[in-house]
C-alpha cells in the first residue's frame, strides 16, 4: 500500500495511544464538573434567595469560584483534545473528520454558550439582580448537559459507526445525523451525563465529609455535604439501571468488547459470571464464577448464550487483563456508592440525620475518588474494549496514528505538563478553600463580601 | 455560491473573531509579560486592569478557534488531517501554550500570596506571546504552500521553520498586542484614567512596529514565497492589503486625536484585513493539492454544518452582545484593591 504506512513503529503507536488516554482521562474528569457543577451552585444560589439562609448564599458564592478555576482549566484541556485528534489520528480524521464534525460543531456553540453565561454569571454576582443572576446560570446548565451528549454521542460513533458508504475505502453517502445519533448514541450519553453528576455530586460531598470528620459540624458544612450527596446518591440506582442498559446494549453490538469485559473466551450457554481473574493462555485463571450469571444479566435468560472471543480471529481481540478488571472496577465502585447512599438513606428515615458513626463519613470522605475511578475506569472498558480498532469494523487504531516519527517526545512532553498542571490545579483548588476561611455561621458580610472573581 | 464556498467563509469567520478577540487576549498577556520590567504600583494597576478586561470574556474568545478547528475538520477533513499531521510541531507547542495561558491566567487569579502571582503570571504571560507565534507560523506555512495535501506529507520542520511562517508568527505577537493595547486604552479610559497616557504610548509604538513587521514580510513573502507574493499584489487581495495599511494608518491618527472607541474598529478592521488579504490571495487553493472544491466534505455534511451554524449564530450573538455590553458600559463596583493588590 502507502510506503509511509510502514514508518509507524509500535513505539509510536503506543505513545499515542497514551498522550491520548491521558489527555482524555485528565479532560474527563475536569468536564464532569462543568456539566454537573453549575446545576449544584445554581440550586444552592436557588435556595439561598427563596430562605435568605446565609449558609445556602455562601456556598453558591464558594461553589461559583471553584467553578471559574474548573472551568477555565476544562476549557484548555478539551481544546487540546481537539488539536490531539488531528496532530496523532489524523487518518482518522481525514476520511470521517465528516462524520463525527457535526457534533463536534454542535459541541462548539454548546460550548460558546457556556464561556459566554459563564463569564456573565461569575463575574455578574455583584453587577445583576439576584433574579437576573440566577436565570444567567441556566443557559450554562443546560449547554453543559448537551456538550456531554455531543460529545460522547461523536464517541459512540466510533463504536456504532452510522450514515455512510465505503466504497472501495472512499467515504460517500454521508448522512451526519444518522451518524450523531447512531444506535450507541443513547446508552453512552446517558451513562455518561448520569456519571458526571455522580462525580461532581460525591466529590463535592466528598470535601465536607473531610471536614465533618474534622469536626466542623455546623450548618453550612451539612448542608455542603447533604446537598451534593443527596444529588449524587440518588443517581446511583439510576446508574446501576443505565449501566445495565448499555452493558446488555454492547452485548448485542459489540460482543467482543463484551466478551473482553467479562472475561469469556469460549462461547456457550448458560455462562457463568467472572469475578475477579487474570487471563493465562486463552482461559481466565483465579476467578470466582457464579454460575449462569453472565447469562442472565446479559440476555434476561440463565441459558442464552453468550459469544466468546473464540469467535474472533486473535488479530482483533481487546486485551483482557485491561478491559475485564477495569470493568470490574467501574462496577464495584457504582455497587459501593449505591451501599453508601443506602446507609444514608435508612438513617435518615429512622433518625432524620445522615448516620453518626465515623465508617459512614470516612466512606463518604473517598466516595469522589470512588466517583472518579468508576469513570476512569469505564472509559478504560469502552476504549480499550473497541481495540484494535478506532472504528469499530471499519478502521484499525493503527492505521490511523500520525506517522510522523518521534510522537514519543510529544508523550513526554505532555506527561511533564500534565503533572505540573495536576499538581498547579490541587494546589490552587486546596488555597481556594482555605484562604478564606468559613465562619461557624455565616452572617450576611461574610456572603457579600465573598469575592468570587 | 456553492456551500463548500459558504463553509470557508464561515471558517475565515471564526478565525477573523479568533484573531481580534483571542488575538487581543494574547496581547493582554504581552503586556503583562512586559510590565514585568517595571516594578511598583504602575505595574500592578497595569496588571490588574489586564485582568479585569480579560477575565469575563477569554473563555468565549478562545471558542472561536476550537470552531474555527472543527468546523475545518468537518467541512474540510483532509486539509485538517494534512495540517494537523505535517504541523505537528508548532501545533503541539501551541497546544501547550493554550494549556499555560489558560490555566496560568486563572490560577493567578485566584491566588492571594505574591510567590504564586508570580509563578502562574509568568506562565500566563510567555504562553501568550508562544502560543500566537506558533499558531501564526501556521498560518504563514499554509499560505506559503509548504504544507501539502495528504498524511505528514510536509517536511515536519521545513513546513514552518522558515522565513514566512517566522514573520507571520512575529506578526500574529505583534498584532495582538497592537489590538490589546488600544483595547486597553479604552478599558482604562473608564476604569482607571492614570494609565491612559503610557498605554497610548503602548498601543502608537505597537501600531508603528506592526506596521513595519508587515512591510517587512511583504518582502520576505516576495522572496521566499514568491506565489503567494504575486497573488498579494492582484486584486481582490491587493485591495484588501491597502485596505489594511489604510485602517492602520487612520488608527494611529485616531490615537493621536484621543478617540479610543473609534480606534477599535479601525484597528480590528487592519488586523482583518490582513488575514482577509491571505484568504483572498490564497483562494481558491487551501494546500499545494487541495482546493476549496476538491477538499470538501460530502454536500450533506456542509449543508448540515450550515445549517446548524445559522441556527447557532442566532443564539449565540445576542448572548456575546449581551456579555460584552454588560463589561463595557457599566463601571465595575469598586474593587477592594487592598485584598487584591501584590506586595511590592
Amino acid at each position: 500500500m502507502h510506503a509511509w504506512l510502514a514508518e509507524t513503529t509500535p513505539a509510536d503507536l503506543a505513545a499515542a495511544r497514551v498522550q491520548m488516554a491521558l489527555s482524555l482521562g485528565w479532560h474527563i474528569i475536569i468536564a464532569c464538573f462543568g456539566v454537573g457543577l453549575p446545576a449544584l451552585t445554581l440550586f444552592a444560589e436557588w435556595r439561598g434567595i427563596r430562605t435568605g439562609d446565609a449558609s445556602y448564599r455562601l456556598l453558591a458564592r464558594r461553589w461559583s469560584r471553584a467553578m471559574g478555576v474548573l472551568f477555565a482549566v476544562g476549557a484548555v484541556s478539551g481544546t487540546i483534545l481537539s488539536f490531539e485528534m488531528g496532530l496523532l489520528w489524523p487518518r482518522l480524521m481525514g476520511r470521517f473528520g465528516q462524520l463525527i464534525g457535526l457534533p463536534f460543531a454542535l459541541e462548539g456553540f454548546a460550548f460558546f454558550v457556556e464561556a459566554i453565561f459563564l463569564g456573565i454569571y461569575l463575574y455578574g454576582w455583584d453587577r445583576l439582580g439576584p433574579r437576573a443572576h440566577l436565570l444567567s446560570g441556566l443557559p450554562i446548565v443546560v449547554a453543559g448537559v448537551a456538550s456531554a451528549f455531543f460529545v460522547v454521542s461523536a464517541n459512540a460513533w466510533m463504536n456504532q459507526p452510522r450514515g455512510f458508504n465505503l466504497v472501495s475505502g472512499k467515504v460517500s453517502d454521508t448522512n451526519p445525523w444518522a451518524a450523531m445519533f447512531n444506535p450507541a448514541t443513547p446508552p453512552q450519553t446517558v451513562h455518561m451525563i448520569v456519571a458526571a453528576f455522580m462525580v461532581t455530586g460525591f466529590s463535592a460531598a466528598s470535601v465536607y465529609a473531610v471536614a465533618w470528620l474534622r469536626g466542623r459540624r455546623d450548618r453550612y458544612h451539612r448542608l455542603g455535604f447533604l446537598l451534593p450527596f443527596t444529588v449524587a446518591a440518588a443517581l446511583a440506582p439510576v446508574q446501576i439501571v443505565v449501566g445495565d442498559w448499555a452493558a446488555r446494549f454492547v452485548a448485542d453490538k459489540q460482543p467482543a468488547k463484551l466478551a473482553a469485559m467479562e472475561g469469556v473466551f469460549t462461547t456457550a450457554r448458560g455462562v457463568p459470571l467472572h469475578l475477579g481473574g487474570v487471563a493465562i493462555d486463552g482461559r481466565l485463571r483465579y476467578t470466582i464464577e457464579i454460575p449462569n450469571g453472565l447469562s442472565l444479566l446479559a440476555h434476561w435468560n440463565p441459558n442464552s448464550e453468550v459469544t466468546g472471543l473464540d469467535q474472533f480471529p486473535a488479530a482483533d481481540h481487546p486485551v483482557v487483563n485491561v478491559v475485564h478488571p477495569a470493568f470490574e472496577i467501574m462496577v464495584a465502585a457504582g455497587l459501593g456508592l449505591l451501599l453508601l447512599g443506602v446507609c444514608c438513606a435508612i438513617a435518615w428515615w429512622r433518625h432524620r440525620r445522615p448516620p453518626a458513626t465515623r465508617w459512614f463519613w470516612r466512606a463518604a470522605a473517598i466516595s469522589g475518588i470512588a466517583a472518579v475511578a468508576a469513570v476512569e475506569a469505564g472509559w478504560v472498558t469502552t476504549e480499550v474494549g473497541r481495540q484494535p480498532w478506532i472504528v469499530y469494523g471499519v478502521l484499525r487504531t493503527r492505521d490511523a496514528v500520525n506517522p510522523s516519527p518521534g510522537l514519543w517526545i510529544g508523550l513526554l512532553v505532555i506527561v511533564a505538563v500534565y503533572t505540573a498542571l495536576t499538581i498547579a490545579a490541587i494546589a490552587v483548588l486546596r488555597r481556594l478553600a482555605r484562604d478564606v476561611p468559613v465562619p461557624v455561621a455565616p452572617q450576611e458580610a461574610d456572603v457579600t463580601g465573598f469575592r468570587v472573581v | 455560491m456553492s456551500a463548500a464556498q459558504l463553509t470557508i467563509l464561515v471558517i475565515l469567520a471564526a478565525l477573523t473573531g479568533y484573531a481580534l478577540l483571542g488575538g487581543a487576549d494574547f496581547g493582554g498577556g504581552f503586556w503583562d509579560l512586559v510590565a514585568g520590567a517595571r516594578a511598583g504600583r504602575h505595574a500592578t494597576e497595569r496588571r490588574r486592569l489586564i485582568e479585569h478586561s480579560l477575565g469575563p470574556v477569554w473563555e468565549a474568545n478562545h471558542v472561536w478557534l476550537i470552531f474555527a478547528i472543527v468546523l475545518l475538520w468537518t467541512g474540510f477533513p483532509g486539509v485538517f488531517a494534512a495540517i494537523a499531521s505535517t504541523a505537528y510541531i508548532p501545533l503541539t507547542a501551541a497546544a501547550l501554550g493554550i494549556i499555560g495561558r489558560g490555566s496560568g491566567f486563572a490560577f493567578r487569579k485566584v491566588s492571594i500570596e505574591y510567590r504564586y502571582q508570580r509563578l502562574f503570571g509568568t506562565v500566563f504571560a510567555f504562553s501568550s506571546v508562544a502560543t500566537p507565534f506558533f499558531l501564526g507560523a501556521v498560518l504563514g506555512s499554509i499560505g506559503a504552500g509548504r504544507i501539502p495535501a495528504g498524511i505528514a506529507a510536509g517536511g515536519r520542520l521545513a513546513s514552518w521553520w522558515s522565513p514566512t511562517p517566522i514573520v507571520t508568527g512575529a506578526l500574529a505577537v505583534g498584532i495582538g498586542a497592537y489590538l490589546a493595547a488600544v483595547f486597553l486604552t479604552g478599558d482604562a479610559q473608564r476604569e482607571a484614567p492614570d494609565l491612559v497616557p503610557e498605554l497610548r504610548r503602548n498601543a502608537l509604538v505597537a501600531g508603528v512596529v506592526v506596521g513595519a513587521l508587515a512591510v517587512v514580510g511583504l518582502l520576505v513573502v516576495r522572496l521566499d514565497a514568491p506565489k503567494l507574493a504575486r497573488s498579494l499584489w492582484r486584486t481582490p487581495a491587493l485591495i484588501l492589503v491597502v485596505a489594511s495599511l489604510a485602517a492602520g494608518l487612520a488608527s494611529l491618527l485616531l490615537l493621536v486625536a484621543g478617540r479610543y472607541l473609534a480606534v477599535r474598529v479601525t484597528a480590528g478592521l487592519a488586523a482583518a484585513a490582513v488575514i482577509w488579504a491571505w484568504a483572498a490571495a490564497s483562494y481558491p487553493t487551501l494546500l499545494p493539492g487541495a482546493t476549496v472544491g476538491s477538499a470538501a466534505a460530502e454536500p450533506a455534511v456542509l449543508h448540515a454544518l450550515l445549517g446548524t451554524s445559522a441556527v447557532g449564530a442566532v443564539v449565540l450573538i445576542p448572548s456575546l452582545g449581551w456579555l460584552f455590553a454588560i463589561f463595557q458600559a457599566r463601571p465595575r463596583r469598586a474593587p477592594s484593591s487592598d485584598e487584591h493588590a501584590a506586595q511590592p
